[in-house]
């Protein structure tokens, strides 16, 4: 399974730093693929899929925000009701215990994926090798030419 | 290594005979050419004949930093204004300045007693002494420069900021000691780690004294071993000559403060009780070798406490702890004394937090301590900010017995200071 990254940035809740973190991946021409935040009684951690998640991390941290990358699963819905449930059913039967969980889209709402953050991920990733699903990942996609005509279909 | 042996393994009955000497000299000359002294005196009905023994020092007057204002500028000084050859002054945030007056014998003794400090901690010859305090009014810079010059190593007067420049003076004359401030030296060693310097590899230090700020055992160990270099605590006040007051041996145990230059006591701030040795009070200082400004009983306003027992290094002036807090920085919230040193320990012992913090006062009964995470303990991970958050809060609670809120910033949000750092802004009105 190839990996994929998530971008999680430190934030103080205050105006702005969304517009600020914002700005630099925009500068730097980061795409921006999927977005979580969780915020706490005075800061939050914002939390980003995007196509060139090494170049943002670096690039915040020379901006000086305070960035951290880890791996998490991209697992494909189905397009039909129960999508979502039938992977929380799945997740929940192997006692995968997810920290934080978000759905990221693709090529104009034709592919869903539950972004999932989990504790120990490459036990995760062992024991659902064998189920019958399909994973997100930017490194793989990012080099094809889909995922350019995907992108567009984003903005 | 010893600058003066023989007074600095003075035997304690021969020191306290010379102290007691010293003192009805000072009490003499402060009698009859300061009428401060003498107004007080006829008020407590006592005179220099008096003072028969080390105790009775108890029967003397105390003087305060306000008395010192008040006698500005020459109104204490014991001698004419031709004999002196220097002026110090300490400002406070209020009011009038203190000025310190030095004749040209109080000059030399001053520094007679840096370079006892010097060699204790194993200063030589050959060693390169770069002086990042600040030059003028201070006494912190000028004070510690002509003592080293005293023990004859070189001296950077570089004074402070310009922190590139101070990088480049260090690795160009392989400066081997730091005279800094403890905010300062904080602020440099990001700097460095900023710049992809290594301290052990890049420079040659081996030893630096802070001084003029109050600070934490853990800031010590968090410079000493970002630095790889030994940091010794000092202890010293404009008024009682500048550094050099009292200074740690190599044992790192507490400070020798120099008896045969001053008597201390130790007192209950409120009543002006003598505490005994062990326990903590307002140190008092009276001066013993001093011509222009002899200054009995000073109220320093600094907390200590006396350590009792010999030190190893065989030194018998006794030894004073580190600065617990001062009279001045201490906070009352709830009701309950603070001093902001307090809670810079408690924050130097969680690794996740920066070395910067902030303390705001915004009503009488809510703290706010604000801290800045360390860039490279972040996991994205919101539960573990906020279990250090608890952390953080639990810890102040225990220390203090006030629970704080406790704000966890962006690094680089609170404002990194060159010289003295602001970390209490007290938002209360009177
Ligand atoms: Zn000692």
């Amino acid at each position: 399974m190839e990996q994929l990254k998530q971008l999680s940035i430190f934030s103080e809740n205050k105006p702005g730093r969304l517009t600020k973190i914002t700005k630099v991946l925009a500068e730097e021409g980061v795409n921006i693929l999927a977005i979580n935040i969780a915020s706490s009684d005075g800061f939050g951690v914002i939390r980003f899929i995007v196509d060139k998640c090494e170049l943002a991390a670096q690039k915040l941290r020379q901006k000086g925000f305070t960035v951290s990358l880890n791996e998490v699963m991209a697992i494909e819905l189905v397009d039909r009701p129960g999508g979502l449930f039938e992977v929380s059913a799945l997740l929940s039967k192997k006692k995968i215990n997810i920290e934080n969980a978000y759905v990221l889209i693709l090529g104009s709402r034709k592919k869903a994926f539950l972004i999932v953050d989990v504790n120990e991920i490459e036990k995760a990733k062992k024991l659902l090798k064998h189920e019958n699903l399909r994973f997100f990942t930017v490194k793989k996609r990012g080099e094809s030419k889909t995922v350019q005509g995907e992108k567009n279909d984003l903005e | 290594m010893f600058w003066q042996k023989d007074i600095e393994m003075i035997s304690r009955r021969a020191l306290e005979e010379l102290q007691l000497k010293r003192l009805k000299q000072t009490v003499r000359q402060a009698y009859k050419n300061i009428p401060f002294y003498k107004e007080h005196f006829s008020k407590l009905h006592i005179q220099p004949k008096d003072i028969t023994s080390l105790k009775d020092i108890r029967k003397l007057p105390f003087t305060t930093r306000e008395d010192l204002r008040e006698y500005y500028p020459f109104g204490m000084l014991a001698v004419t204004k031709e004999q002196v050859v220097r002026l110090h002054t300490s400002s406070g945030t209020t009011g009038k300045p203190k000025a310190i007056f030095f004749t040209k014998k109080d000059v030399d003794r001053a520094a007679e007693l840096i370079a006892r400090c010097l060699i204790m901690t194993g200063v030589a010859k050959g060693d390169v002494l770069q002086n990042m305090m600040t030059y003028g009014l201070f006494t912190g810079a000028l004070v510690m420069h002509y003592g080293a010059e005293k023990v004859g190593v070189l001296v950077i007067p570089a004074g402070p900021g310009n922190t590139k420049r101070q990088i480049a003076l260090m690795q160009d004359f392989k400066t081997t000691t730091l005279h800094i401030t403890p905010s300062y030296a904080l602020y440099l060693a990001t700097v460095m780690q900023n710049e992809g310097l290594d301290p052990q590899k890049d420079f040659s230090l081996r030893r630096a004294y802070l001084g003029s700020e109050p600070y934490s055992e853990e800031t010590r160990k968090k410079i000493e071993k970002f630095f790889h270099i030994d940091v010794y605590n000092s202890y010293g006040l404009s008024e009682m000559n500048g550094p050099g007051v009292a200074f740690e041996c190599r044992e790192k145990n507490g400070m020798h403060l120099w008896e045969d230059n001053f008597i201390m006591e130790v007192i209950d701030p409120d009543t002006g009780e003598t505490k005994p040795d062990g326990e903590k009070g307002e140190l008092v200082l009276t001066t013993l070798y001093r011509e222009a400004m002899p200054i009995l009983r000073y109220r320093t306003r600094d907390i200590t406490r006396i350590l009792p027992g010999k030190c190893k290094c065989g030194r018998t002036h006794r030894r004073i702890s580190r600065i617990i807090g001062r009279t001045d920085d201490m906070i009352i919230v709830r009701g309950v004394n603070i001093f902001p040193q307090q809670i810079e320990r408690v924050l130097m012992g969680v690794k996740a937090v920066a070395q910067n913090y902030q303390i705001v006062l915004e009503s009488y009964d809510q703290m706010t301590v604000r801290v800045e995470i360390v860039k490279e303990l972040f996991d994205g991970k919101v539960d573990h900010l906020v279990n250090l958050r608890n952390e953080i809060t639990e810890k102040i609670r225990s220390e203090i017995l006030v629970r704080p809120k406790v704000e966890l910033l962006e690094p680089g949000t609170l404002p990194v200071s060159e010289g003295k750092a602001i970390r209490v802004i007290d938002k209360r009105t009177l």
